[in-house]
């Protein structure tokens, strides 16, 4: 039992009763920990069906600036923003791409590469949602822990109930369209569908932690489009292992823990991002996820010897 | 003010066309997408730099110089990292980006910010054409393009390396055949690309100054102009840097220079939901349109 149950008793157990322990500021990383998570998650969900998204900060931001306005024109309560940012963040950015989704290979990178750069330029070019000064002054959510054990929650939520989407028929038209999608039109199969379902999945989540970062800060600005939100997302499940969303959530407790620690060498974080990245896809290309599952499965072969 | 309008839409034109030359060369021959352009640009600009004001070498010799650094660079980054992902997609594109992310940010940790960070007119001297001053640069910017085009055209179309290029362009197996070995004309391409952006970036950066941010902008000017002309198309490429070149100095002087940058957008937006190849991506519409 304890063979099966405990890999998943460790991340449930590890985000519920962890915050408990954390002072102030390593439960803020606590919170970037689950936000990089769930981005990562979003990636790695685009990544299983086929597009490889450079710019999750496209969605990051659109989901950010979404809760931001409604929030600071409408007033309208955290509680009530999230959901809604969630959605139309999601409805928006599928829109955003799909004419994009017609396409494959690189120039869906290509093309979410670009859309978040130029929004910022658009955005501060002219001046709407509050141009490079923002909008500041959002609601934060109504309690401290409330914050913490939403996002745990979500982050949760959404590791095992995607899990469960990819393993089932749905999930498995996603890796059909990945694999080999002429084949996937052969069985009769509406592809722009089902990539334009997937891309709304992914884009809704990235929506979500935007949302709810914008609430966590209390303001909403240009750096939601930096590109920090591109690309450790990437590099989380990259470094954890693509295709199993587990290793992105992996990736994501490596490697945003490890960044505040190394947070006075500044600016060269990224650069060991990117060194990162190249290193892993070349040496290690089924991340450390693939590599302990391996070494965790090999226990079961395991017998005492007399 | 229109006639003024037209010569710096040309020039700015020829200035895009310049800055998507090299990726669409590697993209159009290897099918790399090379995410690391807008850092190989960067990188020879301050390669340049420093050989120049740094260890005092006269400016021409570390133009070549700089040139021939980044078209090593370019070759060892196909060697070393991008032969072991080769065909994957993913893989390609990650790999790249990591490489430009890093160049662009180490530069950035250095402290290479500054207005001083400059490169020299090649000769100062200024122009009245049409009732609008032109300085000399630019017009060598026009010159250099042009050259770099008809160059690149003689060749693809008349050398031995260049319809080896072409040959692994169209089909690779069938150019395996005949003998041409598809890692080596690899390695030549994404370093040529790279040389390419050195090119470019001798020729442009001394109209402004350098800095890691140009990086970025690089690789978004040049993926934007690829993506609306086609990609690894090179009519295409010159088609769409005219049209955005134009359309960018037109919002400037007659909307306002705000909008500049939603004209590229719109542009990418509109040709996609069109024609999803791009402009002239006829060749492989098979491949990258299901």
């Amino acid at each position: 039992m304890l063979y099966l149950s405990a890999p998943r008793l460790v991340p449930v157990l590890g985000f519920l009763l962890l915050p408990i322990f954390l002072n102030a500021y390593w439960q803020k990383v606590f919170l970037s920990v689950a936000v990089f998570g769930l981005l990562a998650i979003s990636w790695d969900i685009l990544a299983q069906s086929g597009m490889i998204s450079l710019g999750q900060a496209l969605f990051f931001g659109v989901g950010a600036y979404a809760a931001g306005t409604l929030n600071h024109y409408f007033g309208w309560h955290p509680l009530v923003t999230l959901p809604l940012a969630s959605i139309f963040g999601g409805l928006i950015c599928t829109g955003v791409l799909l004419p994009v989704l017609r396409l494959r290979g690189v120039y869906f990178s290509m093309v979410t590469l670009i859309i978040p750069l130029m929004l910022v330029r658009i955005v501060e070019a002219t001046k709407v949602f509050g141009g490079t000064e923002g909008l500041s002054g959002i609601d934060a959510l109504p309690s401290h822990w409330l914050e913490i054990y939403l996002v745990a929650l979500v982050l949760l939520g959404a590791l095992f109930g995607f899990r469960r989407m990819m393993d089932s028929d749905y999930g498995l038209v996603l890796k059909g369209i990945a694999d080999n999608d002429r084949s996937v039109i052969n069985a009769g199969i509406n592809i722009y569908w089902f990539k334009a379902q997937a891309l709304f999945i992914s884009s809704s989540i990235g929506a979500f932690s935007g949302a709810f970062m914008t609430h966590v800060y209390m303001f909403v600005g240009m750096p939601v489009f930096a590109l920090d939100y591109s690309i450790l997302p990437i590099a989380a499940a990259v470094v954890g292992g693509p295709g199993t969303l587990a290793g992105a959530v992996l990736g994501a407790c490596i490697l945003v823990p490890l960044s505040e620690i190394l947070r006075g060498i500044g600016g060269l974080r990224i650069v060991l991002y990117g060194l990162f990245l190249v290193v892993f896809i070349v040496g290690l290309p089924e991340g450390i996820f693939h590599f302990i599952q391996r070494k965790y499965h090999q226990f079961e072969r395991w017998v005492e010897v007399d | 003010m229109l006639l003024g309008t037209l010569v710096y839409g040309l020039i700015n034109s020829v200035v895009l066309a310049l800055m998507a030359m090299g990726f669409n060369l590697t993209f159009g021959i290897s099918g790399v997408a090379n995410f690391a352009y807008g850092a190989m640009y960067i990188f020879s600009a301050y390669a340049c730099w420093i050989l120049a004001n740094i260890f005092h070498f006269p400016f021409w010799i570390a133009i070549m110089a700089s040139i021939l650094f980044t078209t090593l660079l370019g070759s060892l980054m196909y060697r070393f990292v991008l032969l072991r992902v080769r065909g994957q997609v993913l893989s390609e594109v990650i790999a790249t980006f990591g490489i430009g992310l890093a160049i662009l940010e180490l530069f950035r940790h250095l402290g290479f910010i500054g207005f001083e960070y400059t490169l020299p007119v090649f000769i100062d001297h200024s122009f009245m054409i049409a009732d609008t001053y032109v300085d000399m640069q630019r017009i060598l910017i026009v010159v250099a393009g042009a050259l770099l085009v008809a160059g690149l055209w003689v060749f693809t179309h008349h050398t031995a390396l260049g319809l080896a290029f072409r040959g692994i362009a169209q089909d690779e197996r069938t150019a395996l055949t005949l003998g041409i070995d598809s890692d080596w004309i690899g390695m030549l391409s994404v370093a040529f690309g790279c040389g390419l952006a050195a090119v470019a970036a001798v020729v442009i950066i001394p109209l402004g100054s350098i800095s890691p941010g140009e990086g970025y902008e690089v690789l978004i000017k040049a993926l934007a102009v690829c993506i609306i002309g086609g990609l690894g198309s090179t009519g295409g490429v010159i088609v769409a840097s005219v049209i955005v070149g134009f359309a960018e100095r037109f919002t400037d002087t007659y909307i306002g220079s705000h909008w500049t940058m939603i004209v590229s957008l719109a542009a990418i937006l509109i040709v996609l939901a069109v024609k999803p190849s791009g402009l002239f991506g006829k060749q492989k519409e098979l491949d990258e349109r299901i």
